[in-house]
């Protein structure tokens, strides 16, 4: 597939705003010291990816005008499902936000809406997931990796905000377990996301020239692709790239996405307190940049069964 | 799995006789870019590298080793599923099934652009139009097939109408009597890629033809 950055930064800006949002309602469930202030900060920034992320995903369509319309076949379509759960979500953020903007404790700021959120989240990283992996002739896409990427990188990239977050405002003793958070779940979802482009790599396809023309002879060699200067068939399916080139991006998707932040979190890691936000706001940057780079790949490495039909520019 | 309906149009090409003339492209072009839909853009039509907007496509393989190779021309276009993974994906409603025909269209004044229908065709048959930037497809002509203004033996599409070596039937592949059923029966009709059980509607009949020939000259040359 050609990635269009549209959906690269839709998904990954997306997947961090949802994991900020997660990690700030589990903490605030499991009751750690974490000021009002530093919790609405974070929902503020969330609510900022999310937008963003929103605004993003509208620059994919071809006509943006007419949106509103994709709700409507939530019965059938995970991408009109998704249409439906993200602005939700966004209202459900923006209603906890004002909630724990006031000083009072209540059960609806302290222990309903984390829960709702952590869940309604959840099914966000679902319905993104299945937009993916309900294709089932995309076969680098069509299995449960795809799901588990979507949620665990969305996870670790969250959770860095919230370390880098905790790093600034503290309280100090919550900086040990916010970024051993931060680290496990960089690490697995590293090792998920190896997993995945390990998988692809030796992913033999069901489709072949054979079964895509019917013509069962084993040498069939494509002349002509039936025009001369390209199509959308050619412009939407590959991303005429070299190999080189994509393996570089590749490892440099992992390196920066994984590799690096984790090592970036160890100094929080190791020294606990507010000494290390330099550290976290280092890794936040970089696995940013590698999460895009990763996204970008989830496209890139996803071969079509109709490029196929392309064998040949002629 | 899909219900499937009682009427299914479709087209079924001959690999046989298609030589690969393109007429039927330009036939659907013509007719297509002039019709209610609106028009089928073209990008750069007379620069370097031009581009646009065509339901019906002729591609062209070599099968075999030389000198025993065979030309074969396929001509590319909507199958028109009978289990479409194009429909169900669509947000929106504007790709869908009509149930009186089996056509899979798009209603160009629902379609928001996403592209998604065209990632969930395994076989590429949907083109986004780059100028009204609406998901566009094969109608099975569908503002003329029932056009009684339209002589009745004309009353086909028009890429059926075009082809000189009638390469192209049309009709209802679930009427046992219709011309394409009895060629899908009796000729060997195939689905593309049928491993992805989306039973597409339009079939192609396999080249027999060269091998008739050479059982003819060795029988000949014998």
């Amino acid at each position: 597939m050609n990635p269009a950055f549209s959906v690269v930064f839709f998904t990954t800006l997306a997947g961090a705003g949802q994991g900020l949002v997660t990690a700030l309602a589990v903490a605030v469930l499991a009751g750690a010291a974490i000021s009002r202030g530093i919790v609405a900060i974070g929902l503020v920034v969330s609510l900022v990816l999310l937008v963003v992320a929103l605004g993003a995903s509208f620059l994919h369509l071809g006509r943006p005008e007419r949106a509103w319309r994709a709700v409507l076949m939530w019965r059938t379509s995970w991408l009109s499902r998704e249409v439906i759960v993200l602005p939700a979500f966004i209202a459900l953020v923006a209603l906890w936000l004002a909630l724990r903007v006031g000083e009072r404790p209540n059960p609806w700021g302290d222990v309903v809406l984390p829960i709702v959120l952590v869940a309604v989240s959840a099914v966000l990283w679902y319905c993104t997931g299945m937009i993916y992996a309900c294709i089932r002739f995309i076969e680098e896409w069509a299995h449960p990796l795809t799901l588990v990427n979507y949620t665990l990188i969305g996870l670790a990239s969250g959770l860095v905000l919230f370390a880098l977050l905790v790093g600034l405002g503290g309280p100090p003793e919550l900086m040990r377990p916010a970024a051993a958070w931060a680290f496990g779940l960089t690490v697995v979802a590293g090792a998920f996301r190896v997993a995945a482009i390990a998988r692809n790599t030796r992913l033999r396809h069901r489709s072949t020239l054979q079964t895509a023309t019917g013509i069962r002879n084993p040498r069939l060699a494509q002349q002509s692709m039936g025009m001369t200067g390209g199509s959308f068939n050619t412009r939407e399916f590959m991303h005429g790239r070299t190999r080189a080139l994509l393996a570089r991006i590749k490892y440099f998707a992992v390196g920066a996405g994984f590799v690096v932040p984790a090592l970036l979190l160890l100094p929080a890691l190791v020294r606990g307190g507010g000494s290390a936000a330099g550290w976290l706001l280092a890794a936040a940057l970089v696995q940013l940049v590698g999460v895009l780079a990763e996204r970008w790949y989830f496209f890139a490495q996803a071969r079509h069964p109709q490029n196929l039909y392309y064998q040949v520019v002629s | 799995m899909a219900e499937t309906y009682a009427k299914q149009l479709a087209l079924v090409i001959d690999l046989n006789v298609c030589v690969g003339c393109h007429a039927c492209v330009t036939a659907c072009k013509e007719w297509n870019t002039s019709g209610s839909a609106g028009p089928l853009s073209d990008l750069n039509p007379y620069d370097a590298a031009p581009s646009g907007t065509f339901f019906n496509r002729v591609q062209t393989y070599e099968a075999g080793e030389f000198p025993a190779t065979e030309t074969v021309h396929f001509p590319k276009s909507c199958l028109h599923c009978e289990d479409p993974p194009c429909v169900p994906v669509c947000p929106t409603g504007a790709s869908y099934k009509r149930k009186s025909d089996g056509i899979v269209l798009v209603d160009y004044d629902k379609c928001i652009g996403c592209k998604y229908c065209s990632w969930a065709c395994p076989y590429g048959m949907r083109e986004l139009d780059e100028e009204r930037q609406v998901m566009t497809k094969c109608t099975l002509c569908v503002d003329r097939i029932y056009d009684e203004s339209i002589p009745l033996e004309r009353r086909r599409p028009a890429c059926v109408n075009a082809c000189p070596t009638n390469a192209r039937l049309f009709g209802d592949i679930k009427d046992p009597q219709s011309e394409v059923a009895v060629a899908i029966r009796e000729r060997g009709g195939y689905e593309l890629m049928p491993e992805w059980e989306t039973r597409p509607a339009n079939h192609y009949l396999p080249r027999t033809i060269t091998e008739t020939v050479a059982a003819v000259t060795a029988e000949q040359s014998s």
